[in-house]
């Protein structure tokens, strides 16, 4: 680790921790993260964390730029990795099937094993979220064993379902609304990934971890799942 | 409440304020009126809040008719506004008498014009704010991110008691093409060295595909000779530069993170002057030093303390 800041706008100030995304990093972003956020207290707009880097947006009717930078210096010295887990773990159910995951068997003829193990094995790891962009809730997790890791769609879908889960690379992610998308589609969750009326809106947060557990079709519809198929999408 | 009816409306008006904040971590963008400068104006002409909610108009084909007698302000461009067929000049607030009609016809200086109303249009707050952003479906008068539509009812339940108008050496000159400042950023030295050239040296033209997400420019292909970069925050403003070489400008609507290389960031100023360009105009970039634009930011700030 080894903490640079950088100049990104007139009111905002990079601090890049890492040079290559890592699950390890995790407990130090989180970690710079608090201190970030102690430091500039209400002087502080937006925090904006993603795989190495945290962007620090403040209010410069506050403080000045060099001030800023003189905060986040004395934020990260002495930083240590935040031992206790800050985030929470999410299980999302997931229904693995063609209907709504059509991708499950190019995943399957790309690695050669049956559609059954690549469920498997995407299920049986605990993801890190990352960061959270594209669209509001939307989390990028990983990383995905080796074996189950594609490129993105060559042209990506016009419409994918609220719900759809992917990978794209050695990353997974769920869509929380119906969007644009290119990641391979595996199947379906019927969780609500975000909701305005909930307490900080979205279901994950970057630090979180995050498990799918396979459901049939039945226990997807009774937890409130949209099985439309995706080509029958509206 | 007094209450505007909209006649005409277009997918480009919309209820806008200062923008969500505290939720870029969430992946939800900022939004907010894309020239910050004459929607705070608009409000400062009713004594508002320099934020509240307004309406942004962007090249006209708006109308509202009266449904009291109201006192409303308009500030930034020049949309041809007439009230009941008499020409309507921006920068001042004035009386919309019951019955009267308020239509924006045409841009005749600028591109986007803001409708301010005594303690600013109501409307509820979503995430913070009532910013507008079609995306998210988040903001605007239902709070699900649609644009203002015909028949709708703009409503608000403030006082203002007065017109008056900006004095004349406080507005915005949109006929005046200063430079854009650019905040250097931390990838600058990665691009080549007649890249850096020409992204200071020449005349940068606004490319039609141009919305509140971002602004394209048109000139030289930049060379960015730098390793390919991890997504990271993205701030309003940012100067990225896609593997096609052609400079995007990322306004309030923008992806929150993102992993193309950047010359930069505008500054706030400089953002609300190229709001007002329309598609075709030249603009050209000016480097600034961080320190020079965080002073000349809060001294433009201390003109909307005289009161």
């Amino acid at each position: 680790m080894n903490p640079r800041v950088e100049v990104v706008a007139l009111d905002c100030l990079m601090l890049r921790l890492f040079d290559e995304i890592a699950e390890a990093n995790m407990p130090w972003m989180l970690a710079a993260s608090e201190r970030l956020r102690t430091a500039f207290g209400a002087q502080l707009i937006d925090l904006v964390p993603s795989y190495t880097t945290l962007m620090v947006h403040y209010d410069l009717t506050l403080l000045s730029p060099a001030q800023a930078r003189e905060l986040i210096a004395e934020a990260v010295v002495d930083l240590a990795p935040n031992a206790r887990s800050a985030g929470q773990c999410h299980v999302l159910p997931v229904w693995y099937d063609l209907s709504v995951g059509p991708e499950l068997s190019l995943l399957a003829e790309r690695s050669g094993l049956a559609v059954e193990e690549v469920i498997r094995r995407h299920s049986a790891r605990e993801y890190q979220v990352f960061a959270l962009g594209f669209a509001p809730g939307f989390a990028f997790m990983g990383l995905v064993e080796e074996m189950l890791a594609a490129p993105r769609l060559s042209t990506p879908r016009k419409k994918v379902a609220a719900g759809s889960v992917g990978i794209a690379e050695r990353q997974t992610a769920a869509y929380p609304v119906v969007s644009p998308g290119g990641w391979n589609l595996i199947g379906r969750t019927p969780a609500k990934l975000f909701d305005r009326h909930r307490d900080g809106y979205s279901l994950m947060q970057p630090g979180d971890t995050v498990r799918f557990e396979a459901v049939d079709h039945a226990e997807f519809i009774r937890l409130g799942g949209d099985d439309t198929p995706l080509e029958a999408l509206p | 409440m007094s209450r505007l009816t909209i006649e005409a409306s277009t997918p480009l008006c919309l209820l806008q304020d200062a923008g969500r904040f505290g939720v870029r971590h969430l992946g939800v963008t900022q939004g907010g009126a894309a020239d910050w400068c004459s929607m705070s104006w608009a409000n400062w002409l009713l004594g508002n809040e320099l934020d509240a909610a307004v309406v942004e108009i962007t090249l006209g084909g708006f109308a509202v008719v009266a449904e009291e007698d109201c006192l409303l302000a308009l500030a930034g461009a020049d949309l041809g506004a007439q009230i009941d067929g008499q020409p309507l000049a921006p920068w001042r607030s004035f009386r919309l008498a019951k019955g009267q009609t308020l239509r924006f016809t045409q841009p005749l200086l600028g591109a986007r014009a803001y409708l301010a109303a005594p303690g600013g249009f109501t409307a509820p707050k979503v995430l913070g704010s009532s910013a507008t952003v079609l995306r998210e479906e988040l903001g605007g008068l239902d709070g699900m991110g649609l644009p203002l539509a015909k028949g709708a009812a703009l409503g608000y339940s403030g006082e203002a008691l007065a017109t008056r108008e900006m004095p004349s050496a406080q507005r915005p000159d949109f006929k005046m093409h200063a430079p854009l400042d650019l905040v250097l950023g931390a990838q600058i030295g990665q691009f080549s060295g007649q890249s850096l050239f020409d992204v200071f040296n020449s005349a940068w033209t606004i490319d039609s595909r141009a919305d509140r997400m971002g602004i394209r420019l048109l000139g030289a292909a930049l060379q960015y000779q730098g390793a390919p970069m991890i997504s990271e925050g993205i701030p309003l403003g940012a100067v990225q530069v896609p593997p096609d070489g052609h400079p995007i400008v990322l306004l309030n609507d923008r992806q929150t993170i993102g992993g193309y290389p950047r010359l930069g960031a505008l500054t706030p100023l400089a953002l609300a002057q190229l709001a007002q360009c329309l598609p075709g105009a030249k603009v050209r970039l000016r480097p600034v030093v961080q320190d020079v634009a965080h002073r000349e930011h809060v001294e433009y700030l201390q003109r909307f303390k005289d009161r």
